[in-house]
């Protein structure tokens, strides 16, 4: 990587702008954000209707409105958020985060494997 | 003193420092909410069949909060890239609206959605006395259709003394349209409109009673996990408020004309973390309010 050493004595990294640095890129991401808020409004609407359709059992019901909520969460964490274009050292947070919260949620499933009263 | 790396990548994360600092805060957050998200998954998959209540929270007050939520995510990414546009007149648009929409949100919340069902009463009848209420109950029908048995007679208590007074040996409910008429099919799902209270007022003996509430997070474990998660939820608004506030305030346009690029990014860090709210309602919606 190129570094310049600078008055202050920091190091700053040139060539090395974050996502979105550049003014002529974020003029173009705006309609994007735009687009991806009428998105989520209109797949608002959608969990809102698929809630009252019958899909023949309540089970089915919320497995569809968690996959519509999954996809508008996916939006918002990917593009408002700017995941979908990050560093690296964020992916690795995440890693870890989704790691450890997917132990936690096991372990609430955990609760039904009770071996001492089977 | 200035900072290092407060508008600068550094070398080794080729990130300015905040924005780590953030992410490490919305993955300790993950863990706060999951916590709260998997508790509510084993009180949930575990509850007696009739005992989660379903269609007593105002689903269009919900559409439209959500809405309010999503649209603030919007004008909050708007203000950001008017910042790093150097647009400051538009950052203070866009910013001013998403404040309006948190403060809009919270008002709808504690001003009416939360206030509504303190009002709203509800008596869970005995099991042995189950068939003696069945005109408000409706479970022959209900076992019939294959729905959940009701065990609850919902409505707006007339004597509301009979709480706290010993001597008054009945409860006086005027009744909810399910209670009122719980054999009409068209009881056996939610409405997404909220159907007018009837006219009919039952008389419910306390002796036949098991539990008898205000809607309060003392009424059943649905209530407990709505107002704990909503509470939690509403409290993070605030907060995004409070900052967005601090930025949007003349402190703000101090630090734009000193260094424009350290407010764009002091505003995306508040913006991620005010997209991660908004995040977290986008889940807690259909949970509560639809499911």
């Amino acid at each position: 990587m190129d570094e310049t050493p600078t008055a202050a004595g920091e190091i700053v990294a040139r060539n090395e702008h974050a996502p979105h640095d550049n003014h002529h890129d974020v003029s173009q991401h705006v309609k994007k954000y735009l687009l991806v808020g009428g998105v989520l409004l209109a797949f608002t609407g959608l969990t809102v209707f698929l809630s009252y359709v019958d899909f023949g059992n309540r089970k089915t019901n919320i497995a569809v409105g968690m996959l519509v909520a999954a996809i508008k969460a996916g939006m918002v964490a990917g593009i408002f958020m700017h995941l979908s274009a990050e560093r690296k050292l964020i992916y690795r947070i995440l890693i870890f985060t989704a790691m450890f919260v997917f132990a936690l949620f096991w372990l609430t499933y955990l609760h039904w494997y009770n071996p001492i009263s089977r | 003193m200035e900072i290092p790396y407060e508008t600068t990548a550094r070398p080794d994360t080729g990130l300015w420092n905040a924005k780590i600092g953030i992410w490490l805060f919305l993955a300790s957050e993950v863990m706060l909410f999951g916590g709260l998200f998997s508790s509510y998954i084993f009180l949930r998959l575990d509850a007696l069949p009739g005992h989660w209540p379903h269609g007593l929270l105002n689903v269009p007050v919900g559409t439209m909060n959500t809405a309010i939520l999503i649209a603030s995510s919007v004008t909050v990414v708007l203000a950001w890239a008017a910042l790093k546009m150097r647009q400051f007149t538009r950052y203070k648009i866009y910013m001013g609206i998403t404040i309006l929409c948190g403060v809009i949100f919270l008002f709808v919340k504690l001003y009416f959605e939360w206030p509504d069902k303190f009002k709203h009463f509800g008596a869970f009848i005995r099991e042995d006395r189950l068939e003696k209420y069945e005109a408000y109950l409706g479970n022959h029908h209900a076992a019939e259709k294959g729905l959940d048995p009701r065990i609850e007679i919902t409505g707006h208590l007339e004597n509301p003394e009979a709480l706290t007074d010993p001597n008054i040996k009945e409860y006086e409910v005027q009744l909810d349209q399910v209670s009122a008429a719980p054999d009409d099919p068209a009881s056996d799902r939610p409405h997404f409109w909220q159907v007018p209270r009837s006219e009919k007022v039952a008389h419910i003996e306390k002796e036949d009673v098991e539990r008898a509430t205000y809607f309060l997070p003392t009424h059943s474990t649905f209530f407990a996990t709505y107002f704990t998660i909503t509470g939690l939820h509403g409290a993070h608004v605030l907060g995004g408020v409070i900052v967005f506030t601090y930025f949007w305030l003349p402190i703000g346009a101090n630090l734009y004309k000193r260094n424009p690029e350290h407010l764009a990014n002091r505003v995306e860090v508040a913006g991620l973390f005010w997209h991660f709210v908004d995040l977290v309602w986008i889940f807690v919606f259909p949970l509560f309010y639809l499911l």
